[in-house]
């Protein structure tokens, strides 16, 4: 039997070997197909290496690139690529994935903006922003489910995190009191969540969409009941951009990253901070043990409920960072169901991400990209419908779950309830 | 391995399966008692704590609050009012005025003039056409957890249905209705139902959790949509809704406006028969119930996992997809983007309410869709929005789920209830 599931193993990783070798020269044809046919040859792209707005960073020149030829260069890529993975094939072949992903992208961008200019920097910059909340959406998701807990009410704390935020920063005309109150109203519904899944051990996903309907509900009702009959109770302040010294004058990089606010320099914190602490520290050893086999860690003495309920609880607390993010961190104002599925996005992002902080932060920042990326496509008028790009991300989610292109694995006991003996 | 070893593994395996048999053979009338007063206390309680949040959430009262204790009568009839309020216009607004029922008998008597009549009885009317995609949406997500599937995927299903339906219902010109009717209603069915098999051939052949799968298909299949109708499907003019359907596909009506009631009712209550039919009658349903209550005794009985995912998220997308079908062909006649408003998440709550059982289901649906619609004439009455359904949704949910609440809250000596269904076995696994 042994052998048998090693022989399986071995067909399934051929398979896959051969399927992401096709994948590519399936990129290479895309880019032919549908870029470089449609390309006249004398055109040229200019993207814009500095933002619009003001900024601190050093001005750079624009890249202006002969359109065509880039694009057949970029096609011999991802064709080459395509080829040595079948002929030899890559060790590993995480980098020549990125290579081609990043091919298909410049070569998309390319192929939109030929003959005209885009700007870049800006892009990438809003990009920054429409990640944020995916990405704390992700690290809330992590905390909980390194602990085995299954969390898909990530969108309801984000909700109930963005109502508080603008409800209590209008009242307290305090930014600081409105983050605190969101936070804490997200660790609340974590708290609910994690008495519902550890205590009374229901259905993880039950417990989940019960706060999402629950946290919809009452976030409609109440900013149907008081937000709109008093605006003054729906006006917070809104986090100003601070550019971090030094940093912000890196070009590219500066603008990019480093002209935001509190929030995004929060998420880069917690980005590290998470890192951090689930991998070099004792609470993060006796996290993932409880995630992978809790019986094992309970039996060494690990405490399996309290290190579930603290997890849990944390993870609402990242949630309502996010939440703010909504309402005092942008848009500054609350509208119903204005989370519009981010949060499941950024439980996407975490599968995504293989259940790691970085790899979280790095799928937020592609679904992020993909976002503003369609509206600068709509500016640019190309003749793709928005709604097709929008979809994007989900579509890569359910192919990067199938296990088409590399496995994700989760924690080996996610979403079992726990019971003692 | 010995041989030895092999058939002693085969017989306690044998063992389990014929226990799952005996498991999912068993007549469950034992606790019949307990299946009808656990949903009660659950909607009971939430009733009460949703009276609450109407309270404490009304500032005419909250002020009468402050002086409690030198005027504690005054704050409570303010509150006592407020909830009456409240709750009498939901009832008006889903069943009916009883006095507005003998006024309009007493005119029916004198004149012979049905408009009244039709006035009065239009909130049930009301409540029953909203109860009918409840009860499709319903038994789609029940009979996807009897095979341990949680199809999270009923709104976007029902928008393709729709999709689908209204496609057939506009685009194919001079069939006999007794031909376009049925054609438009199972085109919806299929195109749901082969969306939502997607989800299951992931899960079957990959190990995918159809969780994750079906949010996504939403958000596609909302995408998808708003493409369709502002775009290829899109009707002349400025706003994104589609021709109208022929008068061949409509659903018949059986009274004149303003009543909407019309024959999609006893098709789903149809449908809803097929359904309790096909799963504890067939062997296909003993199949389904089999892999729902544990896929691995089920594969060593011989019954194929994999076929019977994709069978039950195909079967579960159909019956999405009808909810969709016959919101366009027997209310809107037409597709406008967002339409559905919620009924596919709705049904999560419903599915588990009716505990899977499509009696139950029916019953829930009727419940929702009287809820729902009294929440409407709700809002504009009592001034509570409408948002207040999904409050006592979550909490209804909350108590079904973990009934210990509800055991602990009433003092109740209940049996626990054995084999409850697992539907989360981890992402990927």
């Amino acid at each position: 039997m042994a052998v048998a599931a090693q022989n399986a193993e071995l067909i399934i990783a051929r398979r896959r070997h051969i399927g992401t070798g096709v994948f590519f020269l399936l990129v290479a044809l895309l880019i032919l197909a549908f870029f470089v046919r449609t390309t006249a040859p004398d055109l040229t792209t200019t993207f814009g290496l500095n933002p619009a707005r003001l900024t601190t960073a050093l001005r750079l020149p624009d890249l202006v690139l002969p359109s065509l030829p880039s694009l057949w260069f970029l096609t011999v890529v991802c064709a080459f690529l395509g080829g040595w993975q079948l002929a030899k094939g890559f060790r590993s072949t995480g980098w020549a994935l990125g290579v081609v992903a990043f091919a298909f992208v410049a070569a998309f961008l390319i192929w939109a903006a030929r003959g005209k200019s885009m700007n870049l920097v800006g892009m990438l910059s809003s990009s920054v922003l429409r990640a944020i909340p995916i990405a704390l959406g992700a690290f809330c998701g992590i905390l909980c489910e390194r602990a085995a807990v299954i969390n898909i009410a990530i969108e309801g704390m984000m909700l109930t995190g963005a109502f508080m935020a603008a409800w209590i920063g209008s009242i307290t005309h305090s930014l600081w009191i409105g983050l605190l109150a969101a936070m804490l109203s997200s660790m609340f519904l974590a708290a609910i969540l994690a008495v519902l899944s550890i205590k009374f051990k229901v259905d993880q996903i039950v417990s989940g969409t019960v706060i999402n309907i629950f946290a919809t509900g009452l976030t409609s009702y109440l900013s149907a009941k008081f937000l709109q009959v008093y605006q003054n109770l729906n006006n917070p302040d809104i986090f100003k951009p601070i550019p971090l010294p030094v940093l912000s004058r890196i070009p590219i990089l500066g603008p990019v990253f480093f002209e935001h606010n509190v929030i995004v320099y929060i998420t880069f914190l917690l980005l590290i901070l998470i890192h951090v602490m689930l991998f070099y520290t004792r609470w993060g050893l006796r996290t993932r043990a409880v995630g992978e086999h809790p019986k094992a860690a309970d039996t060494l003495g690990v405490n399996v409920f309290r290190t579930r309920y603290i997890n849990v609880i944390m993870g609402g607390l990242v949630a309502g960072i996010g939440g703010a993010f909504f309402t005092i961190g942008s848009v500054g104002r609350f509208d119903e169901v204005m989370t519009a599925g981010k949060g499941f996005i950024g439980l996407a992002a975490m599968i995504f991400g293989k259940w790691t902080p970085f790899g979280a932060f790095g799928s937020s920042l592609i679904f992020g990209f993909a976002d503003s990326l369609q509206t600068k496509l709509q500016i640019l008028q190309v003749p793709i419908p928005s709604e097709f790009l929008l979809m994007a991300p989900y579509l890569v989610t359910m192919i990067v779950l199938a296990g088409v292109i590399g496995r994700a694995v989760p924690p080996a006991a996610d979403g079992q309830p726990y019971e003692k003996q | 391995m010995s041989e030895q070893k092999e058939r002693a593994l085969q017989n306690s395996q044998d063992t389990r399966a014929q226990a799952l048999a005996k498991l999912l053979l068993r007549p469950a009338r034992g606790s019949l008692l307990q299946a009808i007063l656990l949903p009660v206390l659950a909607v009971f309680t939430a009733l009460v704590i949703g009276a609450l949040v109407i309270v404490f959430t009304d500032l005419q009262v909250l002020n009468l609050y402050k002086d409690f204790f030198s005027a504690p009568g005054k704050a409570l009839a303010a509150s006592w009012k407020a909830i009456a309020s409240a709750y009498s216009a939901l009832f008006k607004g889903s069943i009916g005025n009883p006095a507005e029922f003998a006024k309009a008998f007493s005119v029916l008597r004198e004149t012979g003039d049905t408009a009244p009549l039709r006035q009065a009885f239009w909130p049930i009317s009301e409540s029953l056409v909203t109860s009918v995609p409840y009860i499709f949406a319903g038994l789609a997500v029940a009979l996807g957890f009897q095979c341990g599937l949680f199809n999270i995927g009923a709104e976007g299903q029902i928008f393709i249905g729709a999709l689908a339906s209204v496609y057939v219902g506009y685009s194919i010109k001079g069939l006999p209705q007794y031909i376009h009717l049925p054609l438009a209603f199972f085109a919806g069915a299929a195109a749901a139902g082969l969306w939502a098999a997607v989800a299951g051939l992931l899960k079957a052949k990959t190990g995918a959790h159809e969780v994750i799968n079906t949010i996504m298909m939403n958000y596609i299949a909302f995408l998808l949509s708003d493409w369709l109708l502002n775009g290829p499907m899109k009707r002349p003019g400025w706003s994104p809704i589609s021709p109208a359907i022929q008068d061949s596909a409509w659903l018949p009506k059986f009274f004149p406006d303003p009543l909407r009631f019309h024959a999609g009712f006893f098709v789903a209550l149809g449908i809803a028969a097929v359904v309790y039919w096909l799963l504890f009658k067939t062997t296909i349903g003993f199949e389904i119930r089999s892999v729902g209550a544990n896929p691995d005794a089920a594969r060593y009985a011989g019954i194929s996992v994999t076929r019977n995912f994709i069978l039950a998220m195909f079967l579960s997308g159909a019956l999405a997809g009808m909810a969709g079908a016959n919101e366009v062909l027997g209310v809107n006649h037409q597709l406008a983007s967002a339409f559905s408003s919620g009924y596919g998440f709705d049904s999560i709550a419903l599915a588990l309410l009716g505990k899977s059982h499509p009696v139950g289901v029916v019953l829930a649906a009727l419940l929702f869709g009287t809820l729902r619609s009294g929440a409407t004439r709700m809002q504009s009455l009592a001034g509570v929005p409408i948002d207040i359904i999904s409050i006592l949704q979550a909490l209804v949910i909350i108590f079904i789920a973990a009934p210990a609440i509800i055991r602990w809250l009433y003092r109740l000596r209940l049996e626990r209830e054995v084999g409850e269904t697992v539907f989360t076995r981890g992402w990927g696994q």
